[in-house]
């Protein structure tokens, strides 16, 4: 019992950018691309609730979350140092579908901060011996490119500043007729945007839901969204739905 | 030394120990299976269900307050029938006494819902009418006690099952409230349910929840929860069921010492799955170290 809630050490923190960071923790539980865990970093009361961060990468003993600090939660979450403890509840939600035939031509879009959990998808996907191409829109700055090209994925990139890559939305680089499959999660304007793209060029999409949630495993129902198959939990049922379920 | 007896007859239901999981924390049950020993639990509460299915409210629905959770649900559930076929027989089998929280829109659809959970194994009734998060019905009939009295009657004609009314801390007269309630045939009152509250985006210049106001919980309310709680049973005969922020051994023995029969873990459940059987564990513990042989003698003792 109680085997999904775990005291895990903190190995690696590092500052990617300004405002996002890197924290890599101690877990040897299964876990697959697209699946969520609550982090709990601090003692007491307040914050109150652990903060749903979805996993970015993962090896052997240990786990990777990629984190935007935008609140008081997230803020305490990136003043933990290597040696501390922090509380995770999971692996939780469904994760990915990277199960697919070698060659299959997968896109993964991002959108800001949603590029985290698209790491572990390439992995996977990269494994199974899949063509993967990112497309990720930033609004300055980029982030963990390095990473995707690693594993030797093609990357599209598009910023609002211009600074970086193509000016303007990463969804004017997407071509969805160039792939079998589409895998998104960012913001939900581009998140729609992108499968509704898709659906209409019959590519089977796949999208990774953000909602502020408080238990994380199906019971609060704070973080129902509608679907064609009636209500659903986004950290159970999801938090990644097909696109033809949220938006036909 | 032989252990404390924790055990607690609620409304004539035995429970191997004081604490029950609040409605709308704790899904159907088995939302926690993976998590923790359920059985572990006196009791368990469902989400609350209407007679008529819901998708609750829309927008968003949470909103994190210092030590506090504002919820916007707004009744989200499948329905009293699809909750007696599906969710139900799963949530009896798991162990803990099953506490089936009752909504509804209109007294009809109580009565209703109340009808169709008698003729099931239930074996308790928890009558909401509190809810501060649907327009229709909920908190309707919990602000006034001659609404109160109405809707308590009719359900108490529609079951034999024993029926806890859940109150809600808005009423005008909390104790008077519980009084009526009483007299109109409930077995117990549980209390408290969220506090109205409104939390307000200032970038977008409006409410947070679509409703504007929503409920307020955990540890924040506890202080109150805790006085309303050793008000309401200092003015009634039948059991309470104490409950607001809750989130460790020593709050739910300060309820019992304020009177209550019973506690509701809520909130709590969201900071960690497992955290009431840690409660209840911890009740155990302090009894045995205190050599408190029977949980009913510290009961009231405040």
């Amino acid at each position: 019992m109680a085997k999904h809630v775990t005291q895990a050490p903190v190995l690696v923190m590092d500052r990617v950018t300004g405002t996002v960071w890197r924290l890599r923790a101690g877990w040897d539980g299964p876990v697959r691309a697209g699946q969520f865990f609550m982090l709990r970093g601090w003692q007491g009361k307040d914050p109150l609730l652990a903060r749903p961060v979805s996993v970015h990468d993962w090896g052997a003993g240990w786990v990777d979350f990629l984190f935007e600090v935008r609140g008081e939660g997230t803020r305490l979450l990136s003043a933990l140092r290597p040696g501390d403890t922090l509380e995770l509840t999971g692996a939780l939600g469904n994760g990915f579908d990277a199960d697919l035939p070698a060659g299959t031509k997968v896109a993964l879009v991002g959108g800001g901060i949603g590029v985290a959990p698209l790491l572990g998808a390439a992995r996977a996907l990269r494994a199974a011996g899949c063509a993967v191409t990112l497309f990720v829109g930033f609004r300055d700055e980029p982030y963990v490119l390095e990473s995707f090209e690693a594993l030797g994925c093609g990357v599209q990139l598009a910023t609002d500043s211009g600074r970086f890559g193509h000016k303007g939305f990463v969804t004017d680089l997407l071509n969805p007729t160039e792939f079998d499959r589409v895998l998104v999660c960012g913001p939900e304007v581009m998140m729609e945007k992108v499968a509704r793209a898709c659906l209409a060029a019959k590519v089977p999409v796949f999208v990774s839901r953000e909602s502020h949630m408080a238990c994380g495993i199906g019971a609060c129902l704070g973080c129902t969204c509608h679907t064609k198959n009636g209500p659903k939990s986004t950290c159970k049922d999801g938090p990644v739905f097909p696109g033809e379920v949220l938006y036909e | 030394m032989s252990k404390a007896d924790i055990r607690v007859n609620l409304c004539g239901v035995e429970l191997k120990n004081p604490v029950i999981t609040a409605s709308g924390t704790f899904g159907y049950g088995q939302e926690y299976t993976d998590f923790m020993d359920v059985s572990a639990l006196g009791g368990i509460c469902s989400k609350g269900v209407t007679y008529v299915p819901k998708y609750g409210n829309e927008g968003r629905r949470l909103a994190e307050t210092p030590a506090g959770l504002i919820n916007s649900i707004g009744l989200q559930n499948p329905g009293v029938q699809h909750f007696i076929d599906h969710e139900l027989p799963a949530m009896l089998k798991l162990g803990p006494a099953v506490l089936a929280n009752l909504g509804g829109a209109s007294i009809e659809d109580y009565e209703a819902g109340a009808a169709l959970l008698d003729a099931t194994e239930v074996p308790l009734i928890e009558l909401n009418i509190s809810c501060p998060n649907v327009k229709a019905g909920g908190i309707a009939y919990g602000v006034k006690c001659e609404s109160a009295r109405e809707v308590v009657r009719r359900v108490r004609a529609a079951t034999r099952k024993p029926l806890i009314v859940k109150l809600s801390p808005q009423a005008e007269d909390l104790a008077a409230m519980a009084r009526t309630c009483q007299e109109a045939g409930a077995d117990g009152v549980s209390l408290v349910n969220t506090f109205t509250a409104l939390a307000i985006d200032i970038e977008r210049r409006k409410p947070v929840f679509n409703n504007l106001y929503a409920g307020l919980s955990g540890p924040a309310i506890k202080p109150i929860a805790l006085r309303m709680v050793h008000q309401v049973c200092r003015a009634v005969q039948i059991p309470v069921v104490g409950l607001g922020g809750i989130t460790s051994a020593a709050d739910a023995i300060e309820f019992i010492m304020a009177g209550a029969t019973a506690i509701q873990v809520g909130t709590a459940n969201f900071l960690r799955p497992g955290i009431a059987a840690e409660i209840a564990a911890g009740i155990q513990t302090w009894c045995d170290d205190h050599g408190v042989k029977d949980l009913n003698k510290i009961r009231g003792c405040v």
